[in-house]
């Protein structure tokens, strides 16, 4: 057993643009997972039984289906039904991004329900419409509320976006595939794709601590 | 200003409010009284459509609350209230608490607004916590940012649910110092509260509820010395 470190070294900029990826579209995903748990999570608490449904199934389909299953629907799957084909990265960022959507939407749902009730009676006793009430009063509170469980979203989809390297897309984990196959060793290359992703979790985690005590300054 | 016929209040199977009847006049002071439960506070939230009624009739200042074409927004405009909680924005400066819905509701420019809730912020006493944030409070403190906010939308109307049942003693003053100026002011109030200082100082009329019915009303002389139903009789040695 001889391992060899310095074989990595021609390669580090191939690891670093595979990080860099990575980050690119697990940020992307949250993004567009945010935006869909935003409508997802408040139509789930909808007054109108077709919304809330479709809301409702949408979570329950993306929280009880295997990620790598829905990646292999969008990638091989979807252009099948559409006759076009889905390159590897827009297949990637919009798979991971409407799987985020379900679990951001119960985050989401979770922030707006701690708010207090007399909050919302507040705001509406003043005059203001339920969505004024939501925008300026409920969902700032809930936001900050959401903060946590929202980064540690980021981070699981940090770790889960590695499942896009079974559509050959090019991510950290990718990267650590080709350098394994270049050097017949592959050791070393998927030690240092874990390093990476430890460095990136971690430093989020920090990034996150620090915005939740920012926040929690004016309570 | 309020009449109210006929109203009735169900939650789910439990009926709260069994046909209040009732008007109020302009510029009147209403001390409602009652035992826990008695549906005070659900006969309050009837008055600005916190709650919807389950039948009868709302109107305030002639307009049916109850008729689908009523603007709510609109009129919860004209209906200020106070709660027990003082249910203050906690990610808003005090002064924004006071400006928010006069800016975003009615459209009043910041400036304007902000002109507005100095001057009612002094008139509670406050102008010197305008830039804290509600936390950095006391209880009384909050109440009267509370009633500020309230009186910011230039209410016609304001109702108070126990406003200062979750106050130390030593605060419940300052806030019924500022809800007596407000009645003095000629402001039409009904007001959930169990002290009876407010009530003969200012109250013009006492109404005594108990499971879901008005029992009996009166002057707040009437009431608290020559109580006739013997629930309110009941009711008042308790309490006092
Ligand atoms: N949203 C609700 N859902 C179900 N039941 C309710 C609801 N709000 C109030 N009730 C019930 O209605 C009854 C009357 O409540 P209400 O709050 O009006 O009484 P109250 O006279 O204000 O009492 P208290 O002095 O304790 O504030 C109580 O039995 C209460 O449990
Ligand atoms: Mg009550």
């Amino acid at each position: 057993m001889d391992l060899d470190f310095s074989i990595i070294i021609p390669y580090f900029n191939l690891f670093l643009q595979g990080a860099l990826v990575t980050v690119k579209i697990t940020a992307l995903a949250v993004f567009m997972g945010i935006v869909i748990g935003l409508f997802v999570g408040m139509g789930k608490m909808s007054r109108i039984s077709i919304i809330r449904w479709i809301c409702i199934a949408y979570v329950e389909v993306i929280r009880g289906t295997p990620l790598l299953v829905q990646i292999l629907i969008f990638y091989f799957g979807i252009p099948q039904i559409i006759g076009i084909d889905i390159p590897e990265y827009p297949a990637a960022v919009m798979a991971l991004g409407i799987n985020s959507g379900g679990y951001v939407a119960e985050i989401i749902r979770g922030g707006i329900l701690a708010v207090e009730k007399g909050q919302m009676e507040a705001a509406r006793s003043l005059g203001m419409s339920h969505a004024m009430a939501m925008r300026y009063i409920i969902l700032p509170q809930a936001f900050k509320k959401m903060i946590p469980p929202l980064g540690n979203e980021f981070v699981t989809l940090l770790k889960n976006s590695s499942l896009a390297t079974t559509i050959g897309f090019g991510e950290l984990t990718r990267a650590g595939q080709i350098v394994a196959g270049n050097t017949y060793k592959p050791f070393e290359p998927y030690f240092v794709v874990a390093a990476f992703y430890l460095v990136m979790t971690l430093a989020f985690s920090q990034l996150t601590g620090y915005l939740e005590r920012r926040l929690a300054e004016s309570d | 200003m309020i009449e109210v016929r006929d109203l009735y209040k169900n939650f789910g199977h439990l009926e709260v409010l069994k046909g209040i009847n009732n008007k109020v006049e302009k510029g009147e002071v209403v001390v409602v009284i009652g035992p826990s439960g008695s549906g005070k506070s659900t006969f309050l939230r009837c008055l600005n459509l916190l709650e919807k009624p389950t039948r009868g009739e709302v109107y305030i200042e002639g307009k049916n609350l109850m008729d689908p074409r009523t603007n709510v927004n609109q009129l919860r405009q004209d209906v200020g209230m106070v709660f027990q909680h003082f249910n203050l924005f906690p990610h808003k400066k005090v002064i924004e608490n006071v400006t928010l819905a006069p800016i975003k509701v009615k459209g009043e420019k910041p400036r304007e607004a902000e002109e507005k809730a100095m001057e009612l912020l002094s008139r509670v006493g406050l102008a010197d916590k305008a830039q804290n944030f509600p936390s950095q409070l006391s209880g009384g403190q909050k109440q009267r940012v509370a009633i500020a906010r309230a009186l910011a939308m230039n209410p016609k109307i304001m109702l108070f649910d126990e406003p200062t049942s979750a106050l130390d003693p030593e605060m419940i003053k300052e806030v019924l110092d500022v809800m007596k100026d407000l009645a003095k002011d000629g402001m039409t109030m009904v007001v959930v509260t169990h002290e009876m200082g407010f009530a003969r100082e200012v109250g013009d009329r006492v109404i005594f509820m108990d499971e879901g019915r008005i029992v009996e009303e009166g002057t707040p002389d009437e009431i608290y010395n020559n109580p006739q139903n013997p629930r309110t009789k009941d009711f008042l040695s308790k309490i006092l």
